[in-house]
């Protein structure tokens, strides 16, 4: 086993390093400098004292790629020892600004995973298990619909039901409070705004992991081993939870496991009509804003977070079949 | 002469059971649910060029006399906040998302096509290298790959086209290169090699062809997400931009503000996404259990 996960993390690093080539160059495929971007907007007089300033602020005056004292190096290394510099408008500081909003986005993230898991894997195993009845036709009606809706759109249906239903009971609207208190200051508050971003996120997580549940169990119900179980007189019930599921489970891992890596597009759209200050929303207000240092240092984020979770994916599944380890 | 009539008509009889007509009910027979993706996409497609002759409303010019009205006979989905007619903009926003969904899916799996078939052909060390390529790019969500596109072309209905194509290369190139493997063990490629034909010749005649299922389970799974996509862009102000009517665009600029004393304004435009997105899905689906029943499970 500790041999297949040093496979595996070496095999991470020229992913990991392509990752930066292309973020990398992101950045420089802008049209013109970004320092005079900065300075002069577009079309304006700059001094080009200031210019050649800023250019060395940011370290863009150095050669790109070859040698050793280059912008490339530069980034690598400001991300190794998550040192990413400054956000090119604001000043502040990336890291400091990163780390403020990752504990919202990831305590989202991981409830949009709790509640899809929770959801799909039930639901997949019923409809797979009646196949072709009303109850199949309900569930699947429920995952095509999930992938179809988008998410931003079913959040701002939930606010809408909120202030309607709360109007009709309390005679006063409500909304989810907009800041964020942490888990363990007031874990009331806390939940009563990150609910609803979760379960708008997790719908077309939920809708996605129900058909693969759905898919996979159908396949492994079709295997010898679970006519063999049928034949010998096996309650239904336990080929169902010791055969059936357990084998199809595997699948279902990685599409669980890849989404959570995916979540970050989701949460792009969701903190918007939430209004929550997280990740997303600081990708969308950098990206509008043309700050390039930030969204350069948020999409590697992104491709780390993508990369890692495909690396604890591939162990997990591993770990799970034996069969993977020895091949 | 009444011989030859009845003769004509015995023709006539049997020529009917292939005609048009009946292909479609044997289409909708077997294929029921992308009988009915492919109904409203026609639907869609119709309304999106018609959309001249079918609406009476402008659908841009704002007109403050009717801001907020409530759905009614003459504005059936009720106006904005700009006193825009919500289902002209709607059928006038069928056109955005159709074209961008049409073009940004097309664009983008035939580059895969041509690179994925190119990489296949060619093998060896140019196909490893391009693999590890392929997978960096699809190290970054469709939505993120979009972002850092639009971050540095900018907004407007072509650059979104563009940000949208991007991600779907890789995907396309990925899928379409494993068949294209198979294609390249085929002898008449073999063949085609001995009878001295250039590269290009062998790729686009001999290859291409073959590899056309798989390419076209991509092109159609591509366009709802294309439209997804584009609706999710427009809706982040990073989109098609005002006053170009879209159904991200619509929800955006505080839909959710007037969510409650304006509901019509946010649910309609969403209820067009998702049913635009549902329909392409299930046409999806059906394309590509027709072409490839080993991909039925997935």
């Amino acid at each position: 086993m500790s041999k297949y996960i040093f496979k595996r993390i070496l095999l991470m690093i020229p992913t990991l390093v392509g990752a930066a080539v292309i973020v990398f160059f992101l950045l420089r495929a802008i049209p013109g400098d970004v320092c005079v971007l900065k300075m002069a907007g577009t079309g304006m007089y700059a001094d080009p004292e200031a210019i050649r300033i800023c250019q060395q602020e940011l370290g863009i005056d150095k050669p790109l790629i070859l040698g050793i004292d280059t912008q490339f190096v530069d980034f690598v290394w400001g991300f190794a020892t998550f040192n990413l510099g400054e956000s090119m408008w604001t000043g502040k500081s990336i890291s400091g600004e990163i780390g403020l909003r990752f504990q919202l986005s990831l305590q989202v993230a991981i409830m949009a995973t709790l509640t899809a898991t929770v959801f799909a894997i039930p639901l997949g195993t019923i409809s797979a298990i009646k196949q072709d009845t009303w109850i199949d036709y309900i569930v699947r009606t429920f995952s095509i619909s999930g992938i179809a809706m988008p998410s931003f759109w079913l959040g701002i249906m939930i606010i809408l039901g909120l202030l309607i239903i709360t109007n009709k009971i309390t005679g006063e609207p409500w909304m989810p409070p907009i800041e964020y208190t942490p888990f363990w200051v007031d874990p009331w508050a806390n939940m009563s705004q990150l609910v609803w971003p979760a379960v708008a996120t997790g719908f077309r997580y939920s809708a996605v992991a129900t058909r693969m549940t759905r898919s996979a169990l159908l396949e492994v119900l079709r295997e010898d081993y679970v006519r063999t179980a049928r034949a010998k007189g096996l309650l239904e019930k336990l080929i169902i939870n010791r055969h059936a599921l357990k084998n199809s489970l595997l699948p279902v891992t990685t599409v669980i496991g890849l989404e959570f890596a995916f979540l970050m597009g989701g949460l792009v759209v969701t903190e918007q009509v939430f209004n929550l200050n997280g990740l997303g929303k600081l990708f969308v207000e950098s990206v509008l804003a043309s700050d390039y240092t930030m969204t350069q240092s948020l999409v590697m984020l992104v491709a780390v977070v993508f990369i890692l979770t495909n690396f604890v994916i591939d162990i997990l599944y591993a770990w799970l079949d034996p069969r993977i380890r020895y091949s | 002469m009444a011989v030859s009539e009845v003769a004509a008509e015995g023709i006539v009889l049997e020529d009917s059971r292939d005609t048009f007509g009946q292909k479609v009910w044997d289409l909708v027979r077997r294929k029921p649910l992308g009988a009915a993706g492919a109904f409203v996409v026609l639907f869609l497609l119709v309304i999106a060029l018609l959309a001249d002759f079918i609406t009476v409303y402008d659908p841009v010019k704002n007109s403050y006399d009717s801001m907020h009205v409530p759905p009614n006979a003459e504005h059936w989905m009720g106006t904005d906040q700009f006193g825009r007619d919500i289902l002209t903009r709607i059928i006038y926003g069928a056109r955005t998302a159709l074209l961008v969904g049409f073009v940004a899916s097309f664009i983008g799996s035939t580059l895969g096509l041509m690179l994925g078939v190119t990489s296949a052909y060619f093998g060896g060390r140019f196909d490893l290298i391009f693999q590890r390529i392929m997978d960096i790019f699809m190290s970054f969500p469709l939505i993120i790959m979009a972002l850092a596109v639009v971050s540095i072309m900018g907004t407007g209905t072509d650059k979104v086209i563009f940000a949208i194509m991007i991600p779907f290369i890789p995907r396309c190139a990925r899928v379409v290169r494993a068949s294209a493997l198979a294609v390249r063990e085929i002898p008449y490629v073999d063949a085609a090699r001995t009878l001295g034909f250039n590269h290009k010749r062998i790729i686009l005649r001999h290859m291409v062809p073959n590899v056309m299922a798989p390419y076209l389970i991509m092109l159609t799974s591509f366009m709802g997400q294309a439209i997804l996509l584009e609706a999710s862009l427009s809706y982040l102000g990073l989109g098609v931009q005002e006053p170009t009517p879209a159904w991200g665009l619509m929800l955006q600029g505080g839909a959710e503000e007037y969510a409650e004393s304006a509901p019509w304004i946010p649910i309609f435009p969403g209820l067009a996404i998702t049913i635009g997105v549902f329909a392409f899905n299930l046409l999806g689906d059906a394309v590509r259990d027709t072409l490839d029943p080993r991909l039925r499970s997935q």
